[in-house]
């Protein structure tokens, strides 16, 4: 049953056929079995899910029905928890207790969902391998000594291990599809505005954005209801309307018009996942879409302009840590100064002391036009380009990474680290919704294939990834590899 | 040599919104510290701010007010640095597009002449926190009731020449805040505050001199003060052959000198740039419409119309508008009276030397308007003389019982019995035969005094008029 997605799930639940209780300790069990091998969750909170569990069975008697009610599901340690740490993989926020749930998880909450716990991920989002976190490295569980991918990275391996059914994350530059396609799972994240980001821990304020890691395309869209719409609690919120994103899963192919960015297809990227890539670009051939080539002229600037426009957001954002009210404090301070120093010089990890510094010096008098404001020049240009390549096509589809799962340890150089989302970043500069969907394997390990949209057409990106998901295996393959030694 | 001073204000109004500018937190002052502060005003960590639209529409308020451009499309930037009452480690702010552009607003000097003075621009801002350094046995203490709270800053052009300038450029900033309702602008809770920039070059020049940045002044006769105090110590410091440092300096009132402040504090870099939590407000014409006709009638308007409606002079007129509870008194009071001259000859004279003697607001005065309007009445239709009315009003200050009881109760209504009259007349004749003569040998001037013993007499109540005429009368 744990293998199973929340769409089959929420029909088993519904027919009796399992309760929720019984599939939350299923969970729970596994999760106490693997996860020491894995590292996927910091926090487990098994007696407040197995009440959430039972709720939900008593709400289902009493004839309540709802697509995830009763589903066992794993937020991201970035989302706050009333009464459950947050510590957004950060010694900083290692004792940090929010009084209050982020607009995401009162969503789920409200849904029904059941939370088994939190899971871990690159300290303040920021890495690509899941290896910044304090609480250590999330393994992948294709291959145990490769790297999940990141910065959501413990949320995609407890959907690839089906340590939980549903899972969300957050994508700043990749952090969703780049784990996604790493572990070989279902990556969503929506158009900037699409979720509110209220109670999410902000690491690059205009770039962040909420969204579902799970086990298919039609459950993203399950959870997308669920997460979607207007908060009036984040002034950045879309004020577009909700559909129901399990509306048009099912529409035909049948004259699709695909782009294929050149520049997706171009030196770095590794030939066996282009060749997983050009076959599944076939499989839609045969559904009766049209592959066009396009341009996307401006896509190697984006990750310089994205280092410099996020890292000048996080050293912002990241004020607020500064031992005064909450989170880690050093001891014994000999003044203000040396609390200020200490505490975030002991409570930070490298890589979020790297971007705050870069940040901060991109934002000084005298840099601030080299630097801030050109990126933000660059940002217009990648949107127009996308708006552009969108009078052309519908759809456009590429690799999510240029390689399969990397080893723990082989990236020690941060900006090779950085080109990892050498595909997904332009996506979030331009604030489009993209995808990521398994779509084959590359000696044994998962490679995804990368979907983007034009502004708030979820509808028509899952639409198009379930389609190729009806069509194609892929996504039900499972991991093993962590299996072994248990 | 002579020197010229050029000044320019920085000023921060509290605006009096019900909440905080970016959370939904009360903002009252004077509560318990940290009872007015939400997790967003601790900066919890995903909190995000959303614009309290009640500061922006008082904000397009006051440019309105002082005919400034509005920002129809007005963006918040991060004002980054450390410091704990600044929960979130930068202020937001208003930069590059603020929502007050130029404007300007007219200035009264002392010898009644006027001067335009120019706002450069006006942005909506959140105030910080405060940090309490005494009994926490040698640490700090944070409350963050007042951060978030909402501030408009009014920055001046560098166009005042000196402190008398300086003080009126305030008081009518003043005037225009409490006039629009937009702040109490109580200088000494902090909800007006001031910063000056002074610097001084040869009288005639047109290059600025290096110029100081004075803060910490917190009435107005301590920014006229202080503006004195920098000029003479700039002027000291050039003439000795120095330089004048750029730098800012507290000004410590009670010895009337000021001192630099730490070099770090405007050493900072702050790193501006765009608040990405907000999205950049624009608003309309229809928006900025519906303001303005909300707007009240400002001091000068009101000023000019006391002149063309009432006839008062520029000065009673500039004295009666000062205030809008002052305007609204005294209209009042000329409309109940039917007489406005006598109503802002009592409102300017015997009323505010009663405010200022027991230290009231005009809100607390015992002699409300309509009070005063009975008591000209009856000195109008002659209950009363005009003496006897400041001893009225006297008793009106202690007892609140109405005009017209403590006239009777105290016996204080006019004699207008004419036969008691002739009886004072002939009383004062009698007893003064010397000055009688003398009126009968043509010393007019005499009158005066016959007249002011039969009042004497009378203890004032003797209707003045028919004294004088009766005296006449028996004297021919």
């Amino acid at each position: 049953m744990i293998e199973k997605t929340v769409a089959e799930l929420s029909g088993a639940l519904s027919r009796g056929d399992i309760s929720s209780v019984e599939l939350t300790q299923a969970y729970l069990d596994r999760i106490n079995q693997y996860n020491s091998t894995l590292n996927a969750f910091v926090t487990v909170c098994e007696e407040s899910a197995l009440t959430q569990a039972a709720q939900a069975d008593a709400a289902r008697a009493d004839g309540l029905t709802s697509p995830l009610l009763g589903i066992p599901l794993a937020h991201k340690d970035i989302f706050c928890t009333s009464g459950i740490k947050t510590s957004c993989g950060s010694k900083m926020l290692h004792n940090f207790i929010a009084p209050y749930d982020a607009t995401v998880v009162s969503r789920f909450n409200d849904a029904g969902a059941v939370m088994l716990g939190k899971t871990n991920m690159d300290e303040f989002a920021m890495g690509s391998s899941n290896e910044t976190s304090y609480f250590g490295p999330v393994k992948n569980p294709w291959d145990t000594d490769r790297v999940p991918g990141g910065s959501s990275g413990g949320s995609a391996a407890a959907i690839a291990a089906d340590l939980c059914a549903m899972a969300t994350g957050t994508d700043t530059g990749g952090s969703i599809r780049q784990p996604a396609a790493f572990c070989g799972i279902t990556g969503l994240k929506p158009s900037y505005g699409r979720i509110s980001r209220w109670g999410m821990i902000a690491f690059a304020s205009s770039l962040d954005q909420a969204g579902p890691i799970c086990k298919s395309a039609e459950d993203a869209a399950l959870m997308l209801n669920a997460m979607a719409g207007l908060d009036t609690k984040d002034s950045t919120c879309a004020d577009v309307p909700v559909e129901d994103y399990t509306a048009d899963l099912n529409n035909s192919l049948q004259g699709l018009r695909i782009g294929i960015p050149r520049q997706h297809f171009a030196e770095g990227l590794s030939p066996e996942v282009e060749q997983a890539v050009r076959e599944a670009l076939g499989v839609y051939e045969k559904l009766g879409a049209q592959l066009i080539d396009i341009d996307l002229p401006n896509n190697h600037l984006s990750v310089s302009a994205y280092y410099v426009v996020a890292p000048a957001e996080a050293s912002a954002n990241l004020s607020r840590f500064d031992g005064v009210r909450y989170g880690y404090r050093c001891d014994n301070p000999l003044d203000l100064e040396d609390m200020y120093k200490r505490s975030r010089s002991e409570g930070f990890g490298d890589e979020v002391k790297r971007r705050i510094m870069v940040g901060t010096y991109a934002l000084s008098a005298g840099f601030y036009d080299a630097y801030y404001r050109k990126a933000q020049k660059i940002r217009r240009l990648i949107k127009q380009d996308f708006n552009a390549a969108f009078q052309q096509v519908d759809i456009i589809i590429g690799p999510t990474s240029p390689h399969t799962a990397f080893t723990l340890g082989a990236k020690t150089d941060p900006v090779a680290m950085y080109l990892e989302d050498i595909y997904t970043i332009a996506v979030n500069l331009a604030g489009l919704p993209g995808m990521s969907v398994p779509a084959g394997l590359a000696n044994g390990l998962p490679v995804g294939m990368h979907l983007v949209a034009s502004d708030f057409a979820e509808s028509r990106l899952l639409n198009v990834a379930h389609q190729f998901q009806l069509n194609t295996d892929w996504h039900r393959l499972r991991a093993t590899a962590f299996e072994e030694g248990h | 040599m002579e020197w010229e001073a050029v000044i320019g204000l920085e000023v921060h109004v509290s605006l009096s919104t019900n909440t905080k500018l970016f959370s939904g937190t009360a903002s009252i002052f004077g509560a318990e510290p940290n009872t007015e502060a939400n997790i967003f005003d601790l900066a919890m960590p995903g909190t995000l701010p959303v614009l309290n639209k009640e500061a922006l529409r008082m904000a397009v308020k006051f440019g309105l007010a002082i005919d400034a451009e509005i920002g129809k499309r007005s963006v918040f930037d991060r004002k980054n640095y450390f410091y704990p009452d600044l929960p979130k480690g930068y202020q937001v702010t208003q930069l590059d597009f603020p929502t007050v552009g130029k404007g300007s607003l007219t200035i009264t000097l002392e010898d009644g002449s006027e001067r335009q003075i120019g706002v450069t621009r006006a942005h909506i801002e959140e105030n910080a926190g405060k940090s309490l350094h005494e009994d926490f046995h040698g640490m700090s203490g944070i409350d963050l009731n007042r951060s978030g709270e909402p501030l408009l800053e009014i920055v001046s052009e560098p166009e005042i020449r000196n402190a008398k300038e300086a003080v009126a450029y305030l008081k009518k900033l003043h005037a225009i805040v409490r006039y629009l309702d937009i702040s109490d602008a109580i200088m000494a809770q902090g909800s007006m505050r001031c910063d000056v920039n002074v610097s001084i070059r040869p009288k005639g020049s047109t290059e600025l001199g290096t110029r100081t940045e004075l803060k910490n002044i917190n009435s107005f006769r301590f920014v006229e003060k202080a503006i004195n105090s920098e000029i003479q110590r700039q002027q000291d410091v050039l003439e000795d052959g120095g330089t004048v440092i750029q730098e800012t300096r507290r000004y410590d009132a009670e010895r009337d000198t000021s001192s630099p402040m730490r070099s770090k504090e405007f050493a900072n870099d702050y790193r501006y740039f765009p608040e990405p939590d907000l999205l950049p407000v624009e608003i309309d014409d229809t928006y900025i419409e519906a303001i303005r006709a909300t707007l009240p009638e400002l001091p000068d308007a009101k000023s000019a119309r006391f002149v063309s409606e009432y006839g008062l002079s520029d000065y009673d007129a500039g004295v009666l508008t000062a205030t809008r509870e002052m305007a609204e008194y005294f209209e009042t009071v000329a409309r109940s009276s039917g007489d406005a001259k006598m109503a802002a000859n009592w409102v300017t004279g015997d009323l505010q030397a009663a405010l200022n003697k027991n230290n009231w607001d005009l809100a607390e005065s015992p002699i409300q308007a309509e009070r005063l309007a009975r008591l000209i009445q009856r000195i109008k239709d002659d209950t009363i003389s005009g003496k006897i009315g400041k001893t009225v009003f006297e008793a009106m200050l202690e007892d609140g019982s109405d005009v017209d009881q403590i006239i009777e109760s105290r016996g204080l209504k006019q004699v207008t019995d004419s036969g008691a009259i002739e009886s004072l007349v002939d009383e004062v004749i009698t007893n003064h035969p010397e000055q009688v003569q003398q009126f009968r040998d043509g010393k007019e001037a005499v009158l005066g005094f016959l007249v002011g013993q039969a009042m004497k007499l009378s203890q004032g109540k003797a209707n003045p008029g028919q004294v004088n005429q009766l005296l006449r009368e028996k004297m021919q």
